[in-house]
């Protein structure tokens, strides 16, 4: 067993990313981020890393994305109004496949709204606040431990289909501290990109070989020059205006997420097999739930957890074959209904769905969700 | 007791957060479960700070106080804001220089000197944490002296090992004589 060490989230977003290589991070502070940035600034030039702390969000974004592009892991962190800023530059590194970590510590909004105070408000701008149709893998980790699991996962996933994966953190988790197992030095699985250098050659970077799941990515500044671009673009780099080359474009970026959804999906169930009410959540208002739960069950009431961790892709197989099971399902989060909507979508046919959410910036507890058990 | 709900309250800059850090920090050195956590406000000092610390034999669900076991006040605000919000059960633990408010409950209330005993006899007023938590440890026994003395080293700057020990002893002393000297 690892030492186990007080940690804040923030804190095990940071040692979690160090430990799935990332090497550079570029960011501006903002609550309740910001110990995100403090914490690379220390820790990065220990590793050979580097720390930018840039002029703005939406730099910080695009550094993160050069370098990423230059061969080396890269993250930035920021709250609701820089992820906003962000959600251009997010749709560049999607559509050019471009590896990268975008960690999201949710604030109540909109706008500047209230800083220090949690919320997840921006779960449906995860999923759609670049626009144009694109694959988004969204993960929401619910303590100090998932944080750090949850964060090498999302490098993972990130170099391992060539795309940004957003960390969907909140203030509840990101500034709670608790004990936390450090894992064994060597026990984690690592994924790198595929790579591939021809400096002379003509081949098209965006070819792909049989039986690879991304084009293999050259380095940029090692020698071989090719063309990247948030235009739509054929395998050479270069835009195109041809249907046929954007709709193989389209449908490989689509089907690169949608065919491994086995691969990329990540939901914890607790006491689903005699439940007849259970609790959709997701990061900080899961530890909420978790109490509720418990106390329901001591009353009788037979209450499970659904728990996505990765939320985008939305887990549909999953749920679905849970409603069929359920009577209801209470969805508890923090904001005014946004996976509401996807649950409602997915098993409102099959069970009722009720709602606990929470919009003034204070915190959802486990009172609220267990009189909604209650009410019956 | 298998799970203490504590919450220090006070202004900004007193370091009523680091606090709880520490005391957490001490939990987990015992071998217990531990949650810490803090609301404020966007400024960096003079607002009102409220940071809290579980401490449990058990894994940690919800993470945020619901009835605090203890409560410590280092300024009237604070203690006007959460002292009504307190059962007869929690041990409220505030400086000597406040006055408790008529609507809180009949709770057990310890008026020690923290603020004083920082400032005059550590001779640093920023180190009322420090004292604070020595005081605490001495009520609730959440670790042994030398892990708590430890607890402390791991999240002070250095080159202020000795004031915060001195701070450290000194809190520690000022629960040990209330004990005494109230028969416990």
């Amino acid at each position: 067993m690892g030492k186990v060490v007080l940690m804040q989230g923030n804190e095990a977003c940071v040692e979690g990313a160090l430990a799935a290589g990332m090497r550079l991070y570029a960011g501006y502070p903002i609550t309740p981020s910001t110990e995100i940035a403090e914490l690379s600034a220390l820790r990065l030039p220990q590793v050979g890393g580097k720390f930018i702390q840039m002029e703005d969000e939406i730099a910080s974004i695009a550094c993160a994305i050069g370098a990423s592009v230059a061969g080396v892991k890269s993250m930035t962190a920021t709250s609701g109004p820089g992820f906003s800023l962000k959600q251009e530059n997010l749709g560049y590194a999607v559509l050019a496949e471009i590896p990268l970590v975008v960690v999201d510590v949710q604030r109540m909004g909109p706008s500047t709204g209230m800083p220090t105070s949690p919320s997840q408000g921006d779960m449906m701008m995860a999923r759609w606040g670049t626009h144009g149709d694109h694959p988004v893998i969204a993960i929401c980790p619910s303590s100090v431990k998932e944080v750090y699991d949850l964060t090498v996962r999302a490098f993972n996933l990130s170099e391992k289909y060539r795309t940004p994966v957003l960390l969907m953190m909140d203030e509840i988790i990101g500034h709670l501290r608790e004990g936390m197992e450090l894992p064994e030095p060597g026990s984690l699985k690592i994924v790198d990109r595929p790579t591939v250098n021809h400096p002379d050659s003509k081949r098209l970077p965006y070819r792909m070989k049989p039986g690879q799941l991304v084009p293999a990515m050259a380095p940029f500044g090692k020698g071989q020059r090719y063309n990247i671009t948030g235009l739509i673009h054929d395998e050479s780099g270069f835009p195109t205006n041809s249907t046929d080359e954007a709709e193989a474009m389209m449908s490989r970026l689509m089907h690169k997420i949608s065919d491994n959804y086995d691969d990329i999906k990540d939901v914890v169930t607790e006491n689903l097999e005699d439940a007849d009410i259970a609790i959709f959540c997701y990061g900080g208002t899961y530890r909420a739930a978790k109490t509720a739960m418990e106390v329901a069950r001591e009353k009788g009431y037979k209450v499970g957890i659904f728990r996505p961790r990765t939320v985008w892709p939305f887990p549909e197989e999953e749920l679905r074959e849970a409603s069929k099971k359920l009577k209801r399902i209470i969805v508890a989060e923090h904001n005014y209904g946004q996976m509401l909507l996807e649950v409602q979508r997915v098993a409102g046919r099959d069970c009722e769905i009720g709602f606990v959410g929470k919009w003034n910036g204070g915190v959802n507890k486990p009172i609220r969700i267990l009189e909604r058990i209650e009410e019956g | 007791m298998s799970r203490q709900e504590l919450r220090l309250a006070g202004s900004g800059g007193q370091g009523v957060i680091l606090a709880t850090v520490i005391l957490a920090e001490a939990a987990i050195i015992s071998g217990k479960h531990t949650a810490q956590s803090q609301s404020y406000g966007p400024e960096a000092r003079g607002g009102s700070c409220k940071a809290e610390t579980l401490i449990s034999d058990e894994p940690i669900g919800f993470t945020k106080v619901q009835n605090p076991t203890f409560l410590m006040a280092l300024t009237q605000k604070s203690l006007d804001d959460y002292g009504p919000k307190v059962d007869e059960n929690c041990l409220v633990l505030i400086d000597s220089a406040l006055e408790v408010p008529e609507d809180m409950p009949a709770a057990k209330v310890i008026k020690l000197p923290i603020l004083e005993t920082a400032r005059t006899e550590v001779g640093r007023l920023q180190t009322a944490n420090i004292v604070a938590v020595g005081c605490i440890n001495g009520f609730l026994n959440i670790t042994d002296a030398a892990s708590m003395e430890k607890a402390v080293m791991m999240h002070i700057p250095k080159g202020t090992e000795k004031l915060n020990m001195k701070a450290l002893e000194l809190g520690k002393g000022l629960a040990e004589k209330w004990l005494e000297e109230n028969g416990k």
